[in-house]
């Protein structure tokens, strides 16, 4: 392994978590933005460092946009008191924050972010399986979930983790089954390649509509987002999983909440909208200049926030499922509908063969 | 008596979930729309934005000045007597007191201090005062930093009460007396 391949990896890994970072913490904002001007309200729209009063027309343009809130937001969290009540299983519940956090950051190694910037390939790890490995890693932040249930010691965070537990583990398999007629489309697992075919023949969406339909509503299950938040339900249970926990440990459920959104939209942009590809202005190909890379990772990113909008936007219309509705949808209707695509697909392979 | 209701079962369309997710997504883009382009925000955004009171507001409890800037309070001591939470404390000048600031008052308070965190605002004093001397006005936002601050004392009562266009009952006293004195002027 030589040492240019380790640094030039060294600095993608910490731009990528560095924004990774910094957006789920805009997308809190956009979450409470979107959500106040559904709901007829302002939003957060007060607090600016003391600097920004005497900046003239940008600074209260700035203030009224929240632009500062997330920054508010981390310092609370940090110094809200760490309380940890009585009966709880400390190594666990220390630990299930953790294990929450680092799938939903694991995740987005395989994603490639943009074609080339020189000679660097942005992707963290340009895998042939992957689309496994996503899989793999995706249903580990199952356990997190059921951990912090079983490690407080409580009612309402145990419903939350049996909830969930039952919940990612059925909708794990809709989703596997959504992206099986993708994989046999394009015929590879490499999520680069699966670009640079969409690139040549059109975005997969409109190859597999279905598939794309199966992983956008097994997406909201598995991100735990409004229809299907039944592991939190703060009407029914509180917080769910993480009702016993509160400052940094509680932060860091949330964030990632927001990262498993950023995750899954990298995703979906990925298999079904041709990644960083547009079809017209040239954008179709490896970047051989430094400008049409930077703008590769620009059309990445601008089609991966439309999914985020897209998350929070049905998380402020959308009542939650019933229990019994959410399993009713999962196996009896999505698991049976994927079959049927993917043999749907299969014949139809076959008849263009033929 | 039981009353049945006909359930319908669910049409296709409905048991497919999209019409009914496409509706929502229509009324919160509405709502969208009508906030952030439209602007119809309906939303006060209270200490740049303030409401109109009406006239007979009761905020809180001031002392006030007659139209010749004079103290109208007598320190009868009536509010400090009706007051229900005891929020008023009144010190009288006693014998050797300083005397009124205008003629013909008997007296007025050495000290009157009201605590703003005890006055619930029922306008008992203000019914009660018979000087006219003591008005519920417009503030409704006491701040302070300390529980000290909130006892307003007699100067900054008079100053946030500001001038009452009242009657001036001693005035009038003083013309009376006076036409008293001359008594006999027109023969």
């Amino acid at each position: 392994m030589n040492p240019s391949f380790i640094i030039f990896s060294l600095i993608k890994l910490v731009v990528v978590i560095g924004a990774v970072l910094t957006l789920v913490a805009y997308s809190v904002l956009a979450e409470r933005k979107i959500s106040a001007w559904i709901q007829d309200r302002v939003g957060p729209n007060r607090v600016a460092p003391p600097f920004v009063r005497y900046l003239p027309v940008i600074g209260p343009l700035l203030t009224r946009l929240g632009v500062f809130q997330p920054m508010a937001d981390g310092l609370k969290a940090f110094l809200k008191e760490d309380f940890m009540p009585a009966g709880v299983r400390k190594t666990y519940f220390w630990l299930a924050p953790a294990i929450v956090m680092i799938p939903a950051l694991m995740t987005l190694a395989v994603i490639p972010f943009g074609s080339q910037l020189g000679a660097q390939k942005m992707v963290l790890a340009d895998l042939n399986v992957g689309i496994l490995y996503t899989f793999g890693i995706v249903s580990l932040g199952v356990y997190g979930i059921v951990l912090a249930g079983y490690a407080a010691n409580s009612k309402y965070p145990f419903l939350g983790g049996i909830r969930s537990s039952a919940q990612m583990i059925s909708y794990e398999l809709s989703m596997g089954m959504s992206v099986i007629p993708v994989l046999m489309i394009v015929g590879n697992l490499n999520l680069g390649r699966i670009i640079g075919w969409q690139a040549e023949q059109g975005w997969l969406v409109f190859y597999a509509p279905v598939s794309f339909f199966i992983f956008l509503v097994a997406a909201f299950a598995e991100t735990n987002r409004l229809p299907f938040d039944l592991p939190e339900a703060e009407t029914e249970l509180v917080g769910g999983y993480h009702t016993e926990y509160s400052s940094m440990k509680f932060a860091l459920f949330f964030l990632a909440e927001y990262s498993n959104m950023v995750a899954s939209s990298a995703m979906m942009v990925t298999l079904f909208f041709g990644g960083w590809t547009l079809p017209f202005w040239g954008l179709d190909h490896p970047a051989t200049t430094l400008g049409l890379g930077v703008a590769h990772i620009l059309v990445f990113v601008v089609k991966m926030l439309a999914f985020m909008v897209l998350f929070i936007w049905v998380r402020w219309m959308f009542p939650r499922f019933r229990y019994d509705q959410l399993m009713d949808l999962g196996w009896r209707r999505f698991l049976p509908l994927a079959l049927v695509n993917i043999l749907v697909t299969a014949i139809w392979m076959w008849l263009k063969t033929t | 008596m039981s009353k049945i209701v006909n359930r319908k079962p669910l049409t296709f369309w409905e048991r497919l979930y999209l019409p009914a997710i496409l509706g929502g997504l229509r009324v919160t883009f509405k709502h969208a729309y009508s906030t952030l382009i439209q602007r119809k925000v309906v939303t006060m955004e209270y200490p740049e934005q303030k409401w109109t009171l009406p006239a007979n507001y009761r905020g809180a409890p001031y002392l006030v000045k007659d139209q010749e800037g004079n103290t109208k309070c007598v320190s009868c001591q009536l509010c400090e007597f009706v007051c229900p939470p005891k929020a008023i404390k009144i010190i009288p000048p006693g014998p050797a007191g300083r005397l009124a600031d205008r003629t013909n008052a008997e007296k007025m308070p050495q000290e009157f201090e009201i605590n703003m965190l005890r006055c619930i605002y029922c306008g008992f004093c203000q019914e009660v005062c018979p000087e006219e001397a003591i008005f519920l006005q417009n503030d409704y936002s006491i701040t302070g930093l300390s529980r000290e601050e909130f006892i307003y004392n007699k100067e900054k009562l008079l100053s946030l009460g500001g001038v009452s266009p009242g009657i001036q009952k001693w005035k009038h006293k003083l013309e009376e007396a006076q036409a008293q004195e001359n008594f006999p002027v027109k023969v």
